[in-house]
């Protein structure tokens, strides 16, 4: 935003920002990363079957589970825009459905809301096909990612408007005026102004849904995603080794949040810095 | 003051908020150049007045025209916002920009300006309010009397025909007052049209066309400052005794 007018930038700030200390002090939080990680190498050198097999029967899990993840979520950002902005209207109409949105949403747990997506959803579609004798609905069918992503997304997107709103609502009334006195429109204002500044404030709580998200993303291994959670419970029902399999599991997980913690950390640092 | 059509005409305004009944039928002609200084006790409405010049409230009965266009209605607000320019008690720059993007950005996004223009106006009226070095600081950077007169200059980047100030100095330590005012009256000797709510006696003596006192959501007197600051009127006597000794 304000590249070229920063007071000093060098080399030191970039180290920074990336965690490291212009000392070269590695950030402690690091040092768990790298923990989990060696943990996870030395079983499966230590023990190739099954450390290393479960590594490899899960691994395509993996991906599914970081796909679900990082789609839902770009989603639930841009969802989250809409509901966040809706609950600040002043039009009675989007005002009301942006908070019906909202209140239901977070009355359901996102587990019944998934089964819905995935079981109640489709049922719907091609008893309204049937009745309107359109076969293309009738035959519809779920796709197991697709209705995955659209659960998270519904779910998370409702918690998200609630932090976009807060964070909206916390920046002062007079940004708002200043901005509307010098004759720019509401939406000129929002963009301009509010947003931006918004953004600064919503940054870890949108972090902290990013690492939740991912970690209840394994939900959706109940309605036939095939993710890391269900590759585990996969193999575990061929191979009898409870132990493993689900530390192995866990481990990946710990693997993922921790990076992400990291990542969100390290955005909120960079954002600090360009005050 | 000759005949000639008013900048500003407020005519029986009346404004509730709620239960709150804060203007009470004010009328009141501004002509081009003229500055009107506005006092009263706190509550009085003299903010709400002002906010209602740029439509930032919205009143309920009454008619304000400010430079031809009428304000009742909304269509026309944000081209008669782009001709007043208003500056608050509380600066309100904004808080992610630097001093100079907070007076290119509005320059670019309203008036359409290229960034060069934006760039060259901002750095001459930054000049202008005395703010040379500081260009590159962020508003939490800078001292009270400093963001207030970076808030004007801003303003003043929308070439307004209008100003308005909404007690410009009461958030400033004492000793940057001067340095606020001073600009104010640079602005009124170059023939800006101002409205300004201020307890600053000095400012008004030196500054004012006319001096109005509003108490209750009701001009209760309006005169230039001579006569204003002679005035027989109990309630104006009263209250200049007590912003005098202030
Ligand atoms: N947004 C608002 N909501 C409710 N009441 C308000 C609002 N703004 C002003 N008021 C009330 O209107 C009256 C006039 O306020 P104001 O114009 O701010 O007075 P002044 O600027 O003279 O101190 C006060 O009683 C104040 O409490
Ligand atoms: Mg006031």
């Amino acid at each position: 935003m304000a590249e070229q007018l920063e007071p000093s930038s060098n080399g030191s700030k970039l180290l920074r920002s990336l965690g490291v200390e212009s000392t070269m002090r590695i950030d402690p939080w690091w040092g768990l990363v790298v923990l989990v990680i060696v943990l996870i190498v030395v079983l499966c050198l230590v023990s190739t079957d099954p450390f290393w097999n479960i590594l490899r029967f899960v691994s395509d899990g993996i991906v599914i589970t970081v796909i679900i993840t990082v789609s839902s979520f770009v989603l639930v950002l841009v969802l989250g825009l809409f509901g966040g902005l809706g609950r600040l209207s002043r039009n009675r109409l989007i005002y009301a459905l942006a908070t019906v949105y909202v209140e239901i949403v977070r009355g359901i747990p996102l587990l019944v809301q998934l089964i819905w997506w995935y079981f109640a959803f489709p049922a719907v579609i091609s008893e309204v096909g049937g009745w309107l004798g359109i076969t293309a609905l009738a035959d519809y069918k779920a796709n197991p990612i697709a209705m995955a992503i659209l659960g998270m997304t519904v779910c998370y997107g409702a918690y998200m408007s609630e932090i976009y709103r807060a964070g909206i609502q916390s920046i002062p009334r007079g940004q708002m005026e200043a901005a509307r006195s010098l004759g720019m429109t509401r939406f000129q204002a929002m963009r301009h102004i509010i947003l931006p500044q918004a953004i600064r404030v919503v940054l870890p709580p949108v972090g902290n849904e990013f690492i939740a998200l991912l970690k209840d993303s394994s939900l959706v291994s109940v309605v036939a995603v095939t993710d890391l959670t269900r590759r585990g419970r996969e193999y575990m029902s061929t191979h009898f080794n409870p132990i493993e399999t689900w530390t192995m599991v866990a481990l990946i997980y710990l693997v993922m949040t921790l990076l992400s913690a990291r990542g969100v950390a390290w955005i909120e640092k960079r954002s600090k810095f360009e005050r | 003051m000759n005949s000639v059509e008013p900048i500003i005409q407020i005519r029986d305004v009346h404004k509730h908020f709620g239960k709150v009944y804060a203007l009470r039928g004010v009328s009141l002609d501004v002509q081009k150049g003229e500055v009107v200084v506005i006092i009263g006790p706190s509550g009085s409405g003299k903010s709400t007045l002002l906010r209602c010049i740029n439509r930032l409230e919205e009143y309920d009965a009454g008619h304000i025209v400010v430079d031809g266009i009428s304000l009742d209605n909304a269509k026309n607000i944000n081209i008669v916002r782009q001709e007043i320019g208003m500056v608050f008690q509380s600066f309100n720059l904004f808080a992610h920009l630097t001093v100079l993007k907070n007076l290119v950005l509005t320059q670019r996004v309203v008036r359409k300006r290229s960034e060069e223009e934006s760039e060259r106006i901002a750095l001459e009226l930054l000049d202008k309010v005395g703010i040379q070095d500081k260009v590159a600081a962020f508003p939490i950077q800078l001292s009270g009397g400093q963001q207030q007169r970076v808030a004007i200059a801003r303003a003043l980047a929308m070439n307004p025909k209008i100003m308005l100030f909404d007690e410009p100095t009461s958030a400033l330590d004492p000793e940057m007052i001067k340095e606020v005012l001073d600009v104010m009256l640079d602005l009124a000797k170059e023939g800006m049209t101002m409205i300004v709510v201020s307890h600053e006696m000095g400012f008004a003596r030196a500054a004012a066309d006319r001096m109005i006192l509003i108490d209750e959501g009701q001009i209760v007197e309006e005169a230039g400052p001579e006569k204003f600051f002679t005035s027989d009127n109990e309630r104006t006597k009263k209250f200049l005794s007590k912003v005098l000794h202030m």
